[in-house]
């Protein structure tokens, strides 16, 4: 893999201090799966803080459909871990009135597409709660939701619904792409005072790392550089931060050094490492799942010219899904944007006018 | 309980404890009696309800309000559902319930920002125990049942009440509340003011069952109908329920049959849908109008009990009147800094340039 530089520290950034690179080798950190990850997360918030309340549907006695939530009903019981009925918008709809009673509610809506039932909860109340309420109470709400395609599974199964949350003021939302991020953007998120929509990359459940749990990662709002390169800025996040680490690789053998920036948190958005690295590439590609058409690549391509026009030798360009509904399994890897996608941007990017 | 009224069905005959001429009814499955105090208070704020929701039409009239949806009609309902309840029991709104407000101790100046367009959701409500208004229908019946869940864990005996409308039963998402609370056991109750018309729409349209609380049947809860008009009736119903819950027999779902004698809101224009005949009907069924007479007729009802309402009910309008006219808007910073716990980088950069169009233009 490729070796992780992080932005250096600006003012108002947050204590603790950003740790030194991910990937090596933490003492007596234990290796863990990015499920396994997001399983201690949730673990070590319900034993931190006796208010955190994990539901949805088979989150307890199956311990969730990916296992995610396994083990934490045994662990602390029923009354803080339970299976909901098959009710996406009465599970958000609790949450809130939990929220209401003081407590840290951590829904799960089963997959992507089953958020749309609750969309009304999630748009209309979740998000406006405390502005409605002048600042009087708080909403922190953790969704969890795995998210996006790349499983070959049925329709409904491989959605990307950040634009949604995105477009609606009021909810963070973040998304994970390697296991020590799952399990520290997963805290992070749980301690949030605010609605936090945290997307899990489904396709990225399995992979490795070492999780060192006892040294805070970089927090909400900041996005980390996976690569350094020099021609071109790679933005991207979640499952896709491996496909453009790979793409990179590839993009070496063509003499072009790409440089992949890991989101982490869409909103708040770290624009600032975008900028810093826009400005010494002069090339941007966003990269992402979703449609193209108001994808997350749409708001970034704007704000990008908008703020760094004379920075620019190339127009930013967007390597996404297409504007079709998600397809049948058979032909989803035709319609991901894969290694190809992304190096055909680059390397219009990279054209002499 | 559930199960035995499952079994048992719903009366599609409303509890009637006063009848529409003032006299008490032969019903003896629920007590009128409550201390005098507690009956003349019911009273006051029936009357207050109704004089104040007559000065928010006027402020309407007069350009100060954007809009305001009157709860003319269904004082009794809402005022007997909250009256017995505690201050600590928390209650979930829909937008009209003014005279619960009013009870809660929710000052006409915090009900009048939401109609003056000063801020969404009222201010303060939830210091009381209220939650802000809900404008999506039928939504915030969840919100109860996830407070109701949170009280279980606090191992409160407190009660949650949601007050929902007829058109509201017609969501998902009172199905999904009513069901939830069900197999959680929650101490909720659900009142549902069946006021007859959901804006032009009659109830005849919202559903083929017998009655709404005919649909407990189905959730496993009790089911009851109660004459929304009558305060006592209310009162007794919801104390009843309340207790069941507290005591750990789970939610109930009331119907409070009343009528809507207003328009929806001040925009609506309820001759469009529905006749003289049936406004005339329900007018003679008046809640505060059937209740002055019982009291008169139990000595409870006096000239100066009279005075010392009209007294205060005018201290309040002239409160609500100058909390309205020509009020400051709060600061438009607000906007940006209620979005957030900790306001984002991208807020901060959008306040600033709204602060600047306005140094701008100052």
């Amino acid at each position: 893999m490729t070796q992780i530089i992080e932005r250096p520290p600006m003012r108002g950034d947050d204590v603790p201090e950003p740790r030194g690179p991910m990937l090596t080798s933490v003492p007596q950190a234990p290796t863990l799966t990015m499920a396994q990850a997001i399983n201690r997360a949730l673990h070590d918030a319900m034993a931190a803080d006796d208010r955190v309340l994990v539901f949805g549907e088979d989150v307890a006695k199956l311990g969730g459909v990916f296992r995610v939530t396994e083990g934490l009903a045994e662990t602390f019981g029923e009354s803080r871990c339970f299976d909901t009925p098959l009710a996406e918008s009465g599970i958000i709809g609790i949450a809130i009135g939990m929220a209401v009673r003081g407590f840290v509610p951590v829904p799960e809506i089963q997959f992507d597409g089953f958020a749309a039932p609750a969309f009304d909860q999630m748009v209309s109340h979740l998000a406006k709660y405390r502005m409605r309420t002048r600042g009087d109470v708080d909403m922190p709400v953790t969704i969890r939701i795995p998210s996006f395609g790349g499983i070959g599974a049925v329709e409904h199964h491989s959605e990307s619904t950040e634009s949604y949350w995105l477009h609606t003021a009021g909810l963070k939302v973040v998304v994970p792409s390697t296991p020590s991020d799952a399990y520290w953007l997963l805290r992070q998120a749980i301690v949030s005072r605010d609605p936090v929509v945290y997307l899990e990359p489904k396709r990225r459940y399995w992979t490795r790392e070492a999780v060192d749990t006892n040294t805070p990662a970089l927090p909400i709002g900041r996005a980390a550089v996976r690569r350094v390169g020099a021609d071109v800025t790679v933005v991207t996040y979640g499952s896709l931060v491996a496909t453009a680490l790979s793409a990179a690789d590839l993009a070496d053998e063509h003499g072009w050094s790409l440089e992949v920036v890991d989101l982490r948190s869409l909103n708040p958005l770290d624009f600032d490492t975008v900028a810093d690295s826009v400005r010494k590439t002069g090339r941007a590609v966003v990269m992402h799942e979703g449609p193209r058409t108001l994808g997350f690549g749409a708001e970034l391509a704007a704000r990008i010219q908008e703020e760094l026009f004379y920075d620019l030798e190339a127009p930013v360009l967007r390597a996404t899904g297409f504007d079709t509904p998600y397809p049948p399994a058979r032909l989803e890897k035709l319609w991901l944007p894969g290694p190809d996608r992304l190096l055909d941007c680059v390397e219009r990017a990279m054209e002499k006018p | 309980m559930a199960e035995v009224s499952a079994a048992a069905g719903v009366d599609l005959a409303p509890v009637r404890l006063v009848d529409s001429d003032g006299s008490p009814t032969a019903e003896d499955r629920y007590s009128r009696e409550l201390p005098p105090e507690t009956l003349s208070w019911l009273y006051e704020l029936m009357v207050i309800t109704r004089d104040l929701d007559s000065e928010f039409i006027n402020l309407q009239r007069q350009g100060e309000l954007a809009l305001f949806a009157s709860c003319r009609g269904q004082e009794a309902a809402q005022i007997g559902a909250a009256a017995c309840l505690r201050k600590t029991d928390w209650l979930f709104p829909q937008y009209r319930e003014i005279g619960a407000f009013l009870l809660r101790g929710i000052t006409p100046a915090q009900m009048g920002a939401v109609w003056r367009g000063k801020w969404h959701g009222g201010l303060g409500f939830t210091e009381k125990c209220v939650a802000p208004i809900a404008i999506p229908i039928g939504t915030h019946g969840l919100h109860a049942v996830g407070a109701a869940m949170g009280a279980q864990r606090l191992g409160e005996d407190s009660v949650t009440l949601a007050f929902l409308g007829d058109g509201a039963t017609s969501e998902g998402d009172a199905h999904e509340a009513l069901n939830f609370a069900a197999v959680f056991n929650t101490p909720c109750v659900f009142f549902i003011q069946n006021n007859q018309w959901a804006i032009s729409v009659p109830v005849s349209h919202q559903m083929a069952a017998p009655s709404i609380a005919h649909r407990a049947i189905g959730y496993g809860m009790p089911g009851i109908r109660v004459d929304g008009n009558d305060v006592l009736a209310c009162y007794a119903v919801v104390a009843e329920a309340a207790q069941r819950a507290r005591d750990g027999g789970g939610p109930t779902l009331i119907e409070a049959v009343t009528y809507r004698m207003g328009p929806h809101t001040t925009s609506d224009d309820p001759t469009r849908y529905r006749s003289d005949e049936e406004v005339a009907h329900w007018a003679a069924l008046d809640p505060i109008a059937r209740y002055r007479t019982y009291l008169q007729s139990i000595d409870v009802w006096t000239e100066r009990l009279e005075e010392r309402v009209a007294a205060k009910s005018k201290r309040l309008r002239t409160e609500l009147r100058e909390s309205v006219v020509g009020a400051d808007d709060f600061d438009v910073g607000e906007m940006f800094d209620t979005v957030y716990h900790d306001i984002t980088p991208e807020l901060v950069h959008q306040r600033e340039q709204l602060l600047a169009e306005l140094a701008k233009e100052a």
